[in-house]
């Protein structure tokens, strides 16, 4: 009787913490969502604001009190920036870059990581510790050799300045021998043993198993070049050589004065984003999974 | 027999790469520590044929550069205070994301966003947010638009702060900075850490329910060493890219790396590199590397011995 009551007060206890555990676990979703929502915000904001911006009058950007939804859409500011920036010379520089050095490193990539993914030779192994150990060397000592180089070359102002000397990518080649890795030996044996051709063997079945890893090199090499400032901003000195991330800052060079026609810029950094957004929308899971395993911005 | 045909083939298929590498890779490595020890070298001056003595002068130059000073204290400090920012937020979001249920992926992905963004483009766009529209350095202030973030604050009664117009101060500018390069250096490190959480065994979670356990301390006593791995790299890679950070500041300030009348103020080590080269002092630009290369190196060096320690692998 006496065990029972015990037993009863006990389960009455159990209710009471997990009534309490219950409006705890309540009141702590909400403030985590709410959390969540802010940052969400915060995150969001920048965006919303390019847009909104793009889309105004001057007039109405410098209002006092600023308004959060366009009175009038001035999609014409969209056309004065491409005019302003020269932005249709850059985006074609840009894209041609862009697409020749991605496929370009591609096929030295792919072929660079099937010799350290599968052919045996001596010294391979060092050969390939020594490649990983230049990745620690920022890349600015790299640049300033780089500049005499090509100054050298007689390549400067040229696509060739702009493609060839970011060709390999030791971080890529790393990337993709570790995907081929993951395809058993056996299968190579075997299409050996039927006479298959390495090269056969790479494209018919190593790429298109490691199909994953090299959308993930494509799309962060795109990205690379759409975002290079540094180098092309070197190299470059006749304004129609540029890539479009020069031009967009060299355009609007005088931003912090009050003179800037915002509205006009924030259309033309509105032009160069959305190429961006629109690759993460269709390639998120890949973006994302090349990027966890690097680290490296573009 | 197919042995050494097979040598040969992989020889044939790697020569493209190491090619490359050898030009533009290799040589440099080797090529710059000797400019660096060249006094005063100056590529044209190379090219036209003059040569240069071997001597530490670049290094010396350097180090007593006022300007460099300038721009290693800018380095140091935005390093210093926008990782230890970054990832402690990093953290609290990855945490907060990881235990709700709906919205999850959705949040995720636009965390994730500012990642995608040209640094460069959206540093305007941050600029222009902070940007005070109007006279500000005249006697009698003439605010036409006081810009967004002055906005906002004012909801809260805080008075236009010139962020980054003409006559701004140090500190001001130095918050846009961390304010933006924190604002892009969330998405990789909340990318990591979430892919971290979600490879802690659960049951440890529901051992400090069992027990009663704060969520403030399951966070400290849990959740913190057991995510100690992914940490140490949020941080090691955070500073190594901290170092070398520029293009942000170009983003808001563009080339002058300072508000108007304050050229260089906002400088870094890596803007310094680049003004040197493009100037005509490609020996002190390769001294500048080299220190910021010693300088990765030890800072590396400092964390992986912190790690050593602390990290519970």
């Amino acid at each position: 009787m006496a065990e029972n009551t015990k037993v009863i007060m006990h389960e009455k206890s159990i209710e009471k913490t997990s009534k309490l555990q219950l409006v705890n676990n309540v009141v702590g979703t909400f403030f985590r969502y709410l959390f969540l929502l802010i940052v969400a915000i915060v995150v969001l904001f920048p965006f919303y604001w390019m847009i909104i911006s793009s889309l105004k009058t001057l007039t109405e950007y410098r209002l006092s009190v600023p308004t959060f939804w366009p009175k009038v859409v001035m999609w014409s500011n969209y056309a004065e920036a491409f005019t302003t920036a020269n932005l249709g010379t850059l985006f074609k520089n840009t894209v041609i870059v862009g697409v020749v050095s991605t496929i370009l490193s591609l096929v030295i990539t792919v072929l660079t990581a099937f010799v350290f993914a599968r052919l045996e030779f001596k010294g391979k192994n060092a050969l390939f510790a020594a490649l990983l150990g230049t990745m620690m060397i920022p890349g600015e000592l790299f640049t300033i050799t780089n500049y005499e180089t090509v100054f050298r070359f007689g390549w400067l102002d040229t696509y060739t300045v702009l493609i060839v000397p970011f060709l390999v990518s030791v971080f890529y080649v790393y990337l993709l021998r570790q995907s081929f890795m993951q395809i058993p030996n056996s299968l190579y044996l075997a299409a050996k043993v039927d006479g298959t051709s390495d090269l056969k063997y790479l494209w018919k079945v190593m790429i298109p198993l490691a199909m994953p890893t090299i959308i993930s090199i494509t799309i962060l090499k795109m990205m690379g070049a759409w975002n290079s400032y540094m180098w092309p901003n070197l190299v470059t000195r006749d304004p129609n050589m540029e890539l479009i991330t020069n031009g967009l800052r060299n355009a609007f060079t005088e931003a912090t004065s009050g003179d800037t026609n915002f509205p006009v810029q924030m259309a033309a950094v509105a032009l160069v984003s959305i190429p961006l957004f629109l690759v993460f929308i269709f390639f998120r899971k890949y973006i994302m999974k090349g990027v966890s395993r690097s680290g490296i911005k573009g | 027999m197919v042995d050494s045909k097979h040598k040969w083939k992989a020889w044939l298929y790697l020569s493209p790469a190491l090619i490359l590498l050898a030009v533009f890779t290799v040589y440099p490595i080797i090529n710059t520590v000797r400019l660096a020890f060249l006094e005063d070298y100056s590529m044209m001056k190379a090219i036209s044929g003059a040569t240069f003595e071997f001597g530490f002068g670049n290094f010396t130059k350097v180090v007593e550069y006022r300007n460099f000073l300038t721009c290693l204290k800018n380095t140091v400090l935005l390093c210093v205070l926008t990782v230890p920012i970054s990832t402690i937020l990093a953290l609290l979001i990855a945490v907060a994301l990881n235990s709700i249920g709906p919205l999850r992926r959705f949040l995720q992905t636009i965390y994730f966003l500012p990642y995608v963004t040209n640094s460069i483009a959206i540093g305007m766009v941050f600029a222009a947010m902070f940007n005070i529209v109007g006279n500000v350095s005249s006697e009698s202030t003439r605010i036409v638009s006081a810009g967004i973030v002055n906005n906002f604050l004012g909801l809260f009664g805080v008075e236009p702060i010139n962020w980054i117009n003409a006559g701004s101060s140090y500190w001001a500018n130095m918050t846009v900075m961390i304010v933006y390069i924190v604002w892009n250096a969330l998405p990789f490190k909340i990318l990591i850490l979430l892919g971290g959480l979600q490879s802690i065994n659960k049951q440890y979670y529901d051992a400090a329910k069992v027990d009663g356990t704060s969520r403030a301390r399951t966070l400290w006593k849990i959740t913190v060493p057991l995510l100690s791995p992914m940490l140490a790299y949020v941080v090691i890679t955070g500073f190594m890219g901290g170092f070398k950070e520029y293009s942000s500041i170009v983003g808001i300030f563009g080339e002058t790396m300072g508000p108007p009348g304050g050229k260089g103020e906002m400088n870094t080590i890596v803007g310094f590199i680049y003004q040197s080269l493009s100037g005509a002092h490609q020996g002190r630009a390769s001294a500048a590397a080299l220190i910021l290369f010693a300088i990765i190196m030890a800072v590396t060096l400092v964390n992986l011995q912190v790690s050593k320690k602390k990290v519970h692998y």
